[in-house]
């Protein structure tokens, strides 16, 4: 495969992922991710690991799962109001691409988000670490750097970033 | 800002009910600001996030922007974070090292870490004949009237005169005890990273929220679900025949139906604390917590061990602002910012001493209910901000407190909810009870 056409379906596939978040598709969302992925939020771009540590997000499919149960539940009060989010990706620089065609690859993000009135901005850096499957990628790793991690949260964060 | 006319605070709060002024008024907000926020012990932080002199983080007293500061004598001092010259704020940081001094990025004027001052620059050819000398008290960075640590958890008070910290704490003093005896060390050690959320109601919301038994079941049946569906299938796939803890942690919300949660008891102390008495039901036998029995036991023996995990708390608020769960090491400091806006500051703990899994095993708990990115919590802040919406309007005047009310125990000022009768609303008229004395009391000190 040439450079170009890695990068092509690395931004298409990351695209994707934007995508089904922005479009609510959570099964689809989590499908994404391999057996055992994670989805990791550190409070701070110094953390090395999620495991043992304070975490924003540190989620496996199972919690993945959980997550996805409460926001689908009629009685997710949060979940009532007009709620959505836009998310625009871009920078994406593959960091490390391995002979059995395994990616490692950072992204920008900017994610808008709407509730009731209030508009609500997050934005920073994707760390993927993607592993080829028959069709196209599955997430092993999805870090999200937010810039404003550490900023005091008006309101929480419902659903993944 | 002291405002002369004083509403009748006695007025506002009958045994049974509340004004709904009392949550979204904001010259009451001022009134509280002062005399209850600005004059009782407020939890400053913990002294392992000062080890290092000079070492110093921010924190908000009521609307006082202040510092704490480890000196050179070891000493934690408190100071309200302005320089005496021309108003600046010293520290703009929420933590860091000043080093060996304090120095004001406006004009260079340096302070000790007790905040008696250094030096001014040019102090001599600027102020001779002034009504300014080296000895002047006006140039010390003022310091909070008192400070008291205990367990190296630290609290000031921003009036002279009124009860000791010990004092003031009373019973509720568990919090701390129930946290610390659980270290094998007998200690505690701050996880340094704090969740800050805002929430947009009044702080009383938060402080009443806390306690409220009843709610649970109703607020947070999503995530309960949703967890407790996850939890069977792992279950049935584990070896055990169990799920991580951390799941169960999630689906008691849910599991622990109303009628269970009348199983548990408040006791409700005076100054407005509040001990929320029985447990979910996690003393497991599993590897982890027997590993962690055995370095309990050899640090205490048999009888001081069976005490220590003998205690049978859920949850202990300390009024007006921080909410401890001491078997999971964990707390929220409330920092009220406004009327109609509330941060509260979520931190989490080490027992030191104990092997590393009890240490994650309260993580889960942080990071899953506690983080900004919290299952749980986030429809009780729905919650709050429509309850605040809700009191604004005229659709009513009184906030009902009277569940269970009359069935309360009451012995020498301290009041338990009935047999039974968990989902008491005793906490909030309790805790409405202190605040009327408090506002209602001129002298600096509050109920004494
Ligand atoms: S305001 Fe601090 S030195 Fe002038
Ligand atoms: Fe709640």
């Amino acid at each position: 495969m040439s450079d170009l056409q890695l990068q092509h379906e690395v931004e298409q596939f990351l695209y994707r992922q934007a995508e089904l978040l922005d479009g609510k598709q959570w099964q689809a969302w989590t499908g994404l991710f391999t057996a055992d992925g994670i989805y990791w939020m550190p409070p701070d771009a110094s953390y090395k690991t999620w495991d043992g540590q304070p975490a924003i997000f540190a989620e496996d499919r199972n919690l993945m799962a959980v997550r996805m149960g409460r926001v689908l539940h009629p009685d997710a009060w949060s979940q009532r109001p007009l709620w959505g989010t836009n998310h625009v990706v871009s920078n994406v620089v593959i960091r490390k691409a391995a002979k059995n065609g395994d990616v490692e690859v950072t992204s920008r993000f900017h994610m808008m988000e709407l509730r009731r009135d209030d508009v609500r901005h997050f934005a920073g850096q994707y760390t993927h670490h993607l592993v080829k499957v028959k069709k196209g990628y599955a997430i092993k790793l999805q870090r999200v750097d937010m810039t404003n991690a550490q900023a005091a949260y008006d309101y929480v964060l419902q659903v993944w970033v | 800002m002291k405002t002369n006319h004083k509403p009748n605070f006695r007025k506002m709060v009958e045994p049974d009910r509340v004004r709904k002024e009392v949550y979204t008024d904001e010259e009451i907000f001022q009134h509280e600001m002062e005399r209850i926020h600005e004059t009782v012990w407020i939890y400053c932080g913990h002294d392992s996030q000062v080890k290092n002199t000079g070492d110093y983080v921010t924190v908000q007293i009521g609307r006082q922007p202040m510092i704490m500061v480890r000196g050179k004598d070891r000493k934690v001092n408190v100071l309200y974070n302005r320089c005496p010259h021309r108003g600046n704020m010293i520290c703009g940081d929420m933590k860091g090292n000043t080093g060996d001094q304090f120095r004001c990025s406006y004009h260079a004027w340096t302070f000790h870490h007790d905040g008696k001052l250094k030096n001014i620059p040019m102090m001599e050819s600027g102020y001779k004949g002034t009504r300014l000398n080296k000895d002047s008290p006006e140039l010390c960075m003022k310091r909070a009237a008192r400070v008291e640590v205990y367990r190296g958890f630290v609290f000031a008070s921003l009036a002279k005169d009124g009860p000791s910290l010990k004092e003031f704490l009373g019973e509720a003093i568990v919090a701390f005890d129930d946290m610390c005896d659980r270290a094998p060390e007998g200690e505690v050690e701050i996880v340094p990273n704090c969740f800050r959320v805002i929430q947009h109601s009044n702080w009383k919301l938060f402080m009443e929220n806390q306690i409220d038994a009843l709610h649970p079941s109703v607020v947070h049946q999503s995530t309960g679900r949703a967890a407790h569906e996850v939890e069977k299938q792992l279950a049935k796939k584990a070896k055990s025949g169990e799920a991580p803890l951390s799941y169960h942690m999630l689906s008691a919300f849910a599991t622990v139906t109303i009628d269970k949660w009348d199983n548990f008891q408040t006791i409700n102390y005076p100054y407005g604390h509040c001990v929320l008495a029985g447990y979910m039901g996690l003393r497991p036998q599993d590897p982890d917590t027997l590993a962690y029995d055995k370095v309990m036991l050899k640090a205490y023996g048999r009888k001081r061990f069976e005490e220590i995990i003998g205690v049978n708390i859920h949850h202990v608020l300390v009024y007006p602002g921080l909410s401890v769960q001491s078997p999971l090491q964990q707390l929220r400091a409330v920092r009220p910012l406004g009327v109609d806006r509330t941060m509260t500051e979520i931190w989490h703990f080490r027992l030191k001493g104990a092997p590393e899994p009890i240490y994650r095993r309260s993580l889960a708990y942080y990071n899953l209910v506690n983080s900004p990115a919290t299952l749980i919590n986030a429809d009780d802040l729905e919650n709050f901000w429509k309850c605040h919406i809700g009191l604004t309007s005229d659709g009513g005047d009184w906030v009902s407190l009277a569940r269970h009310h009359g069935r309360d125990i009451e012995k020498n000022g301290v009041v338990s909810s009935g047999p039974n009768m968990g989902t008491s609303e005793a906490p909030m008229r309790n805790q409405m009870k202190a605040w009327a004395k408090y506002m209602s009391s001129a002298a600096q000190g509050g109920l004494r």
